[in-house]
């Protein structure tokens, strides 16, 4: 019962997503006002269905109830019972089920809450909100149904595939997931704003909380993601430019330009059309992020054309809304006044210049990560576009956005002078200078980018604090700390990655038991291995001694899963305050030397703290801005 | 029986040169790095641009597949050999096709991996500048 309990209520939702459809468009034709109270009660309990539903699929893998297709095909009743629940939406149908819960949530959400925008855009943002979900609806139930019957049921499931358990697996997705639907949202306010011709500040406020909790999900998201792959796979990269990761830094890319020209509508009304159509542009990469990966394209091109229902299905959903977008976008821009307006050198001319390169970094992505599908497509031939190809063009890109950074915040709104500014950072400017002659001087030489890098982050860090020289730290708005720490998590994100890409040191060995090796600050002595086992792998371990200390061990482990057979490396990590050593141990050779792989990665944390200072950074700006808001609103209420 | 033991044997014999290949020990520089610091310090660059064959997405540099250990040792030693990263790549390219190098490089098919980006920020900027021109005018 509860397997068809989830699909009524999946049935339903769609039915009442259709029906919030046409009755938006039916006030919005302006015949039918008495419909336009109806709209909101509609979204919120369509939010409600949706909910449920998944919350079934949910209850299903926790009683692992295999006469369940899905549940047979991707659980076993002998997994922990976290696996079972993150299992959920490990699969490609209880994904799709998530994507469209947090799709028909976050409508109803908007219906309950968002009270200071103009009701007809409100209504006609919740019509596009309904387009989109009316066609992931019709993809769940016709292309993809979670709640198929399995008929007899399975004896046990088939799924224990022990690489996918990992916390950090677990919770990954859900986060991205909820940035790209997030970005949705706003897209639906976009519509909304052209549809009835009211694109303005009003409209920016509207959507920006919106903007800015997703982007904070997309950041937590990318970090997470990263680190996982750093401690995961056992050779310490923590980037490498593929294309999955691609299809989340896009979204990324889209939403933080996007998050820094909402606030240039919503506090100088201008920039309304380069607002809109960067809201299209969010979420359009949010659409092709889920079509690269769900689609199996990334594998190959023929994969792809070996299950073509899904892919094409997902496809055809991209182009119409994409599409769709872009011609209502041509259709009602030229209806779109320009808003205020600006000098070049101004706090609004940086902001174009960040959404300039945002743009052109997010084009460098999208060419690199699509090129090579087209090629193949089109001729068969197998292209790999990968880091040294994004280093070298997105990487002078990003270095000039964050110079854009650390002097936009300290220029005036409309007008301002470029020897006042330089003024104003001159601080910065003397740090960076002085990092630079010590790199140049004192520093065995080392890359362009890293040397550079290390130079802005230092001067980019003092300026990100410029902002509050002279302010009363208490009285200063939350948003604006917001601003310093993610402008800050900056600089510290990219010193790290500096750091770690010039100064690592690493060391490969077949090393015999008894021997020692110097890797950083750190001697390592190998004192040998020894087999263990865990639930359900075994594995050989390296004992290995840090400092010569024979009870300060470090133990990296090769491990051997039985079922699938997979070997995997569990690296050994020591975080210091000043870097990690990572340690993995290799194949033995059979006459007792073992290989070993040991790095000294100084400040490589600082790459990921860097990235939850952005995200932290984010949530300040949110509910300083929420509060605002309604702050103004009670105001606007007594008044 | 032994009609019986007879194929199995055999199709363990020739299943044996396969397996005995898995467990050979990995040539010598598969795993460990060269004595000079700057041929490492190219081998390891040419190794982090070159694509395991056999892997999902991961580069020569950083995988435990067998045929990658392989790879990493032939870099290695054509790097001691005194040859050029460059010569190696092409040589690579030509065994192998474009997929090995995740550095396409410019020819007739890659192009406008390279032009397409400079031709978005030129438009870019063209667009941006032809804003603030026109605002002075008016």
């Amino acid at each position: 019962m509860i397997a068809e309990t989830g699909l009524a209520a999946l049935w339903l939702a769609a039915a009442l997503c259709a029906l919030q459809l046409l009755f938006g468009i039916a006030v919005l034709r302006g015949n039918s006002d008495e419909l336009s109270s109806a709209v909101r009660p509609v979204a919120v309990v369509q939010g409600l269905l949706t909910g449920i539903s998944f919350l079934m699929l949910i209850w299903l893998f926790l009683r692992t109830d295999l006469s369940v297709e899905l549940v047979a095909l991707n659980s076993h009743s002998a997994k922990p019972w976290l696996y079972k629940f993150a299992g959920t939406w490990g699969n490609h149908e209880g994904s799709m089920l998530l994507w469209v819960a947090i799709l028909a949530v976050a409508g109803g959400l908007v219906a309950l809450f968002e009270r200071r925008l103009n009701e007809r855009t409100l209504i006609a943002t919740l019509a596009a909100q309904a387009a989109i979900g009316l066609g992931f609806y019709a993809f769940l139930l016709f292309a993809s149904n979670p709640f198929a019957r399995l008929s007899p049921a399975a004896a046990e499931g088939q799924g224990l595939n022990p690489l996918l358990q990992d916390p950090g697996l677990a919770f990954h997705p859900p986060t991205l997931y909820l940035g790209y639907v997030g970005m949705s949202v706003a897209f639906s306010f976009a519509v909304g704003a052209l549809v009835t011709r009211d694109v303005g500040a009003a409209f920016a406020r509207a959507m920006r909380p919106w903007v800015l909790g997703s982007w904070i999900f997309l950041t937590l998201g990318i970090t997470a993601g990263s680190y996982w792959a750093y401690y995961e796979l056992g050779w310490g990269g923590w980037w490498f430019w593929d294309p999955v990761e691609n299809a989340s830094l896009m979204p990324w890319l889209a939403a933080t330009a996007l998050l820094h020209s909402v606030t240039v509508l919503a506090t100088r009304d201008s920039l309304r059309a380069w607002t809109v159509m960067l809201a299209v542009v969010a979420f359009s990469m949010s659409m092709v992020g889920t079509f690269l990966v769900r689609s199996g394209i990334l594998t190959s091109v023929h994969a792809f054309a070996v299950d073509p229902q899904r892919g094409t299905f997902i496809l055809a959903l991209l182009v119409l809304y994409i599409g769709g977008a872009l011609a209502l976008y041509g259709l009602r821009v030229g209806t779109v006044r320009e808003g205020s307006q600006f000098e070049p050198v101004s706090r609004e001319g940086a902001l174009v210049a960040n959404n300039l390169l945002f743009t052109a970094i997010l084009g460098v992505v999208l060419i690199g990560t699509l090129y090579p599908l087209i090629v193949e497509a089109v001729t068969g031939e197998q292209l790999s576009v990968g880091p040294p190809y994004f280093n070298s063009t997105a990487g002078p890109l990003a270095l000039l956005l964050v110079v854009v950074m650390a002097a936009g915040p300290l220029m005036r709104w409309r007008k301002d002078d470029w020897k006042k500014v330089v003024n104003r950072i001159s601080l910065p400017i003397l740090i960076a200078s002085l990092v630079l002659a010590i790199l140049m001087l004192a520093v065995s030489p080392i890359g362009i980018l890293p040397t550079l890098g290390l130079t802005l982050a230092a001067g980019v860090g003092a300026a990100s604090l410029a902002p509050l020289w002279g302010r009363k730290l208490r009285r200063t708005p939350l948003f604006t700390w917001g601003m310093v720490i993610a402008h800050l998590g900056v600089s510290v994100c990219m010193a790290g990655m500096a750091f770690e890409s010039s100064f690592s040191e690493e060391v490969l060995v077949a090393s015999r038991p008894g021997e020692t090796h110097q890797v950083g600050p750190y001697t390592i002595t190998f004192l040998g291995t020894e087999p263990v086992a865990g639930p359900n792998w075994t594995a050989i371990e390296a004992r290995l001694s840090v400092n010569g200390d024979p009870e300060d061990l470090l133990r990296p482990q090769s491990r051997m899963f039985s079922s699938p057979p997979t070997e995997t490396n569990e690296a050994a990590i020591r975080t210091a305050w000043n870097g990690q050593l990572y340690t993995v141990i290799g194949n033995g050779d059979g006459s007792g030397r073992w290989q070993l792989r040991l790095w000294w990665k100084p400040f490589v944390t600082w790459i990921w703290l860097g990235g939850v200072m952005i995200a932290f950074g984010g949530l300040l700006s949110l509910v300083g801005r929420v509060r605002r808001e309604r702050r103004t609103a009670q105001r606007e209420a007594y008044a | 029986m032994k009609r019986l033991i007879a194929p199995v044997l055999i199709a363990l014999l020739a299943a044996m040169p396969l397996h005995a290949q898995s467990r050979m020990p990995a040539a010598q520089w598969a795993n460990q790095q060269l004595p000079d610091p700057a041929q490492e310090a190219e081998a390891k660059e040419l190794m982090e641009s070159l694509r395991c064959l056999v892997c999902q997405g991961q580069s020569i540099a950083d995988s435990d597949a067998e045929m990658a250990s392989d790879m990493r040792a032939l870099v290695r030693e054509r790097i001691a050999a005194g040859e050029n990263p460059d010569d190696i790549r092409d040589w690579l390219i030509q065994r192998y096709g474009r997929w090995i190098t995740y550095n396409p490089p410019l020819d007739t098919v890659t192009w406008p991996l390279w032009f397409l980006p400079l031709i978005l920020i030129g438009a870019g900027v063209w667009l941006a500048r032809g804003r603030f021109r026109r605002r002075k005018e008016s």
